[in-house]
């Protein structure tokens, strides 16, 4: 049915241009002959071809634009006097005769833009006459078409400013006058296209005056090349009549395209000086028009021009641009009570655009804008829909980029309550763009209130919401996130360790409720930026001191514990226990015996209590020998017990070899390499012989186990310790008992009979060494010479 | 006809010579044979002043030219009925030899011709000059000299616009208005419709002329209507509050003035018929009578 009517609207129209052909070609030869009436005559029935009925605007359009072709030639005759011999006035008159009204009006607009040319009569008269005589066609697209053709025949003959047909009494409000009329006509026939015909076809006839819209539009597009219309005509002719027939035409697509039109083809600082009549046509407009575009594009243009030229901000101001927009979509958003929520933010997103290029000084302007969305938003339900989210993100980010200064937004009181309206998905991607933007513009948050809002921003990261299953989340996303915020954690510093106490407080505070998955990557940045102010609070000891001082190592001390205990009870004790060891350092470092202390123990407590995995533990006790090994603050007693702790829990390691490796590690808590280091050269031995005890038991376990003797490896590694040691002075490590090691490890190596390529190597490399050592000689030389390899 | 008979009589050729034949304007007409020809154009009370003009001798009895005004009906041809007196009858010369330098002229001095030429469908009437010379034995001979006679009207001192309002109940209610109510020959009609209600799906809208031509009297009326001019108005429908304008130039239609009850022979009025059509090609209209007139020519 469809492919028929296409087909058959092919065969009309290739009907209709051959008919134009036809009597084009009559017409021809009339005008060849300088035959005037029998080119009125064909050039009549050429038009008549335009009668038809049968096709749609865009088949009509191509069948148009042959005629015009044709009536180029006509008028071209018409404007020869010497060879039709009738005076144009006549002429004007004769082309009247025809009886059809079509032809004879297409042939009265030639004439009539011939006649103009000529000044025999005012242009005006002649304007009018042919604005009002076109009113005989009052069929939708016969009629546009005509006007179109009024339009193109007269729009360079029109009385503009400086024009040859200005003077005389034709000015540009004659001009204006006829374009604007022709513009009305247009419009009410445009409009009226949708309410004529079968109801079952409303769809098409749409799209066919969407295809007719330009030709409406092109008398505003002349309207606002006429140079004469300066604002004053602009705004108490043209805008107002214009903006008459856009409103009363209560026609949404016309209104939509017109609107916009308006906004598009007039100059800018017009608009800004009308913006009083234009918004309040604004609101006038039909509840289906698509506002928020119209409104958009008119911001979108504004901020534009205020973008092009510093010059004319003065003028915004001067016609507080701002509240007018401000108040008119508050208005529009009123009373159109069923615009989605995402053209409402849309609206707003345009506003604050236009407030950012504007007005970036005005902040207060910002946050009314945000306090508008809020209103808007608080009047409907939770924000379901996608666009809508996007749409406040967009908001949101707007002045972030604007100032890329996340300190700036935060001082926006509505901006936190905007977040609220979001969901927690959004939520988490507005944190982010915030996070993201902090990070790349280095922005530093340097105050704890700051910190307080901003952390109020991104709660959607750092708080454990409730009904999200953390299972569902995307690991990796949230790994990602999290690694954000400790990143952003980074970034807030203040120079006064006060206030940057203040804020690492305010920063547990919020990261405190972010549940058992957020806290490891959350809380170690925390400790680490609080073991920072540590170190710069005790380098500047000297002269900070003060009862009333609140950042006082003690107090950060004790406020890092705090800190670090949750992080055992959600099941990262690794983490804590590292954390424990690095501030039991700083402790170190301040000298702080008690407070390294209480440290240790805390990670002994977690080692006892919370490290179960056998390989967890050798990691950890490693850690705590290493960490242990360099603290310098402790006395006696107190070393004492904890190496004593350390070691005795490096032999209740579950495997041997690990029970081995942690106990001649244990070796280095009696031997620190420094000058008043401890050097209890005994223990040393008594460690490492333990050591080689267990590692004989491991290999005898491992022969009855698996019938071959076990690695050799271990062996090896504790002959580097005794090396070391030796090298070390240790006393209690001598010579022979390295060569007794040595001949142990090769008898054990012809023993065995799984061949150990790397045991090998490092033992040989070993050997090598103490012959290299022989070899060199002085002093180490004749220390190591009674050892034969 | 007349090339015809002068075959059989070529003896009796006789032709009128209009005196001021050569400044007088010429107006064509149609003879009965469909030629149309060019002849003198007067007005009532002019003098009418010529001569017979023929070629040979001829004896004759006497030579008389009557200046005769007639109405003719096609549907009763065999009478004519002669209006004009015929004391208008003039004795040009007494019995005797006609020669060519001899022909005395005549001249018919203020005539009364009250009716102008008019060419209908029924009806004519027609303005003749009969020239007769009588001769004995061979028959008169009997020549006719059609001229048009034209009588022009000043404008009319009252002439008020035809304004009216017309309907269907809830269907379609106009307003239309012609700019006067009598118009001269070259006269534009100028005016305009104004829709007041429109429930109709009008197609288009047609100005038409027509021309109602009535002959006879009583129950021998014979109307004849002619639509003489369909200008159309307007194309596609229009909505409520729309306003059409007219502008008719009446120029290049065939139109005489309105004759009203000729010598109680016929009349001639005209009428102006404003036709809506629909777009299932029903007709509305309204019909509205206007009085046309001739205006002076060089006052139009």
């Amino acid at each position: 049915m469809v492919a028929d009517g296409i087909d058959d609207e092919e065969k009309w129209l290739a009907e209709g241009i051959a008919g134009v052909q036809h009597n084009a070609f009559y017409m021809h030869r009339a005008l060849d002959g300088n035959n005037l009436r029998e080119a009125l005559k064909y050039s009549a029935q050429m038009l008549s071809e335009l009668r038809t009925s049968k096709l749609s605007p865009h088949k009509y359009y191509e069948l148009y634009m042959r005629v015009f072709d044709e009536l180029r030639r006509v008028e071209i005759f018409f404007k020869d006097e010497a060879r039709h011999g009738v005076s144009v006035v006549d002429l004007y008159e004769l082309v009247q005769h025809a009886g059809n009204i079509l032809p004879r009006l297409y042939l009265l607009c030639t004439v009539g833009s011939v006649y103009i040319r000529t000044k025999e009569a005012p242009a005006k008269d002649i304007l009018k006459d042919l604005v009002e005589m076109s009113r005989g066609v009052q069929h939708p697209i016969r009629g546009l078409f005509l006007r179109n053709y009024l339009c193109q025949v007269t729009r360079d003959k029109l009385p503009d400013l400086g024009s040859e047909y200005e003077g005389n009494g034709d000015t540009v409000m004659d001009a204006v006058d006829f374009v604007l009329q022709n513009f009305t006509e247009m419009n009410k026939l445009w409009v009226r296209m949708q309410h004529q015909g079968p109801v079952r076809i409303k769809e098409k006839r749409g799209k066919e005056r969407n295809e007719l819209r330009d030709l409406v539009g092109k008398n505003l597009h002349i309207l606002g090349q006429i140079e004469g219309v300066d604002l004053e005509m602009y705004r108490d002719v043209v805008l107002p009549r214009v903006l008459e027939q856009v409103v009363n035409s209560k026609d949404d697509l016309a209104q939509h395209y017109l609107m916009d039109c308006i906004i598009q083809v007039f100059p800018d600082e017009y608009h800004l000086q009308t913006l009083d009549i234009l918004l309040a046509a604004c609101s006038q407009l039909q509840p289906t028009v698509d506002i928020k575009t119209v409104l958009s594009q008119l911001m979108g243009r504004l901020s534009n021009y205020a973008a092009s030229s510093t010059e004319v901000l003065p003028e915004f101001l001067q016609v507080e641009a701002f509240s007018k927009l401000s108040n008119a979509i508050g208005k529009v958003i009123e009373t159109q009570v069923d615009m989605p929520a995402v053209g409402a933010i849309t609206l707003y997103t345009s506003l604050l655009t236009f407030t950012l290029r504007i007005h970036p000084d005005r902040l207060d302007y910002v946050d009314q804008v945000l306090g508008a969305c809020i209103k808007k938003l608080s009047s409907k339900p939770k924000l379901e829909d996608s666009k809508a989210t996007k749409q406040v993100v967009a908001l949101l980010s707007a002045p972030l980029e604007k100032y890329n200064d996340a300190v700036t937004a935060l001082k926006l009181s509505n901006y936190t309550r905007v977040m609220d309206y979001l969901d927690n998905e959004t939520k988490k991607v507005m944190a982010m763009v915030i996070i993201e933007n902090i990070l790349k513009n280095n922005t530093c948050i340097s105050t704890a209130e700051e910190v307080e809002t901003l952390f109020e921003l991104i709660k959607g990261l750092i708080m454990e919401i409730d009904g999200t299953d953390v299972g569902e989340l995307d690991d990796e996303d949230f790994k990602e996130e999290q690694n954000s915020v400790a990143r952003l954690i980074h970034m807030l510093y203040n120079d006064d360790p006060d206030e940057m106490f203040k804020i690492i407080c305010t920063v547990r505070e919020h990261i405190m409720s972010g549940g058992l998955n957020r806290l490891p990557f959350t809380i170690p940045p925390l400790v680490f930026s609080a073991l920072k102010l540590v170190r710069r609070v005790q380098g500047q000891d000297g002269e900070v001191v003060g009862e009333e001082v609140p950042a006082t190592p003690k107090k950060i001390f004790q406020f890092v514990n705090q800190t670090i205990e949750p992080l055992s009870s959600v099941q990262s004790p690794d983490v804590a226990l590292r954390l424990y060891l690095q501030s039991a350092e700083a402790a170190n470092d301040c000298d702080l015996e008690p407070v390294a202390y209480e440290f240790f123990t805390q990670a002994f407590i977690l080692y006892e209590e919370e490290i179960a995995d056998s390989k967890a533990q050798f990691t950890a006790i490693h850690l705590i020998i290493g960490t242990l090994q360099r603290m310098t603050v402790f006395g006696v007693e107190n070393r004492d017990t904890l190496t004593h702790k350390a070691t005795g829990y490096s032999a209740k390691l579950l495997k041997k070899p690990d029970q081995c490796r942690a106990v001649y590690a244990c070796s280095h808590l009696f031997w620190v390499d420094d000058q008043d280091g401890i050097k209890d050269g005994e223990r040393v031995l008594l460690c490492l012989k333990r050591s080689i005890r267990i590692a004989n038991a491991a290999q005898q376990m491992a022969s009855v186990t698996r019938g071959s003797s076990g690695p050799v490896t271990l062996f090896v590694e504790i002959l580097n310790k005794y090396v070391y040691f030796f090298e070390k002075g240790n006393p209690q490590i001598t010579s022979s008992v390295i060569q007794g090691l040595v001949e142990l490890i090769k008898t054990m190596q012809s023993d065995t009979t799984t061949p150990e390529p790397a045991t090998n190597a490092f033992f040989a490399s070993t050997i090598r060494y103490i012959q290299f050592q022989k070899q060199k000689g002085g002093a180490m030389g004749e220390k190591y010479d009674p050892i034969k390899v | 006809m007349n090339y015809l008979l002068g075959a059989f009589k070529p003896a009796s050729h006789i032709s009128i010579v209009f005196t001021d034949e050569k400044n007088r304007k010429k107006v064509p007409i149609k003879k009965e044979n469909g030629q149309t020809v060019m002849v003198p154009l007067f007005q009532s009370l002019e003098n009418i002043v010529g001569k017979p003009v023929q070629g040979k001798k001829i004896e004759h009895n006497g030579i008389k030219v009557e200046l005769l005004g007639q109405i003719e009906m096609y549907f009763d041809r065999e009478n004519f009925y002669d209006f004009t007196s015929t004391s208008l009858d003039e004795e040009l010369d007494v019995p005797g030899e006609l020669y060519e330098k001899k022909l005395n002229p005549f001249e018919f001095s203020t005539v009364e011709m009250p009716y102008e030429t008019y060419n209908g469908v029924n009806v004519r009437l027609r303005y003749v000059l009969k020239v007769t010379i009588s001769r004995g034995y061979a028959g008169s001979i009997i020549e006719y000299q059609d001229f048009v006679v034209r009588n022009y009207s000043p404008p009319p001192s009252i002439n008020n616009s035809i304004k009216m309002e017309v309907g269907i109940e809830d269907c379609m209610h106009i307003e239309f208005e012609y700019n006067k109510s009598k118009y001269h020959l070259k006269d534009v009609i100028i005016g305009k419709i104004y829709f007041l209600l429109v429930r109709i799906k009008i197609k288009n809208m047609d100005l038409e002329i027509r021309r109602r031509e009535s002959t006879g009297s009583g129950a021998n009326t014979h109307v004849e209507t002619e639509t003489l001019a369909k200008f159309e108005l307007m194309d596609g429908a229009p909505v409520r509050g729309e306003s059409i304008p007219i502008r008719l130039f009446l120029s290049p239609y065939e139109l005489t003035p309105t004759h009203r009850n000729i010598n109680n022979k016929f009349s001639v009025k005209y009428y102006l018929n404003l036709v809506l059509v629909d777009e299932e090609d029903r007709r509305y209209f309204k019909q509205q009578e206007i009085i046309m007139y001739r205006l002076a020519e060089d006052s139009s």
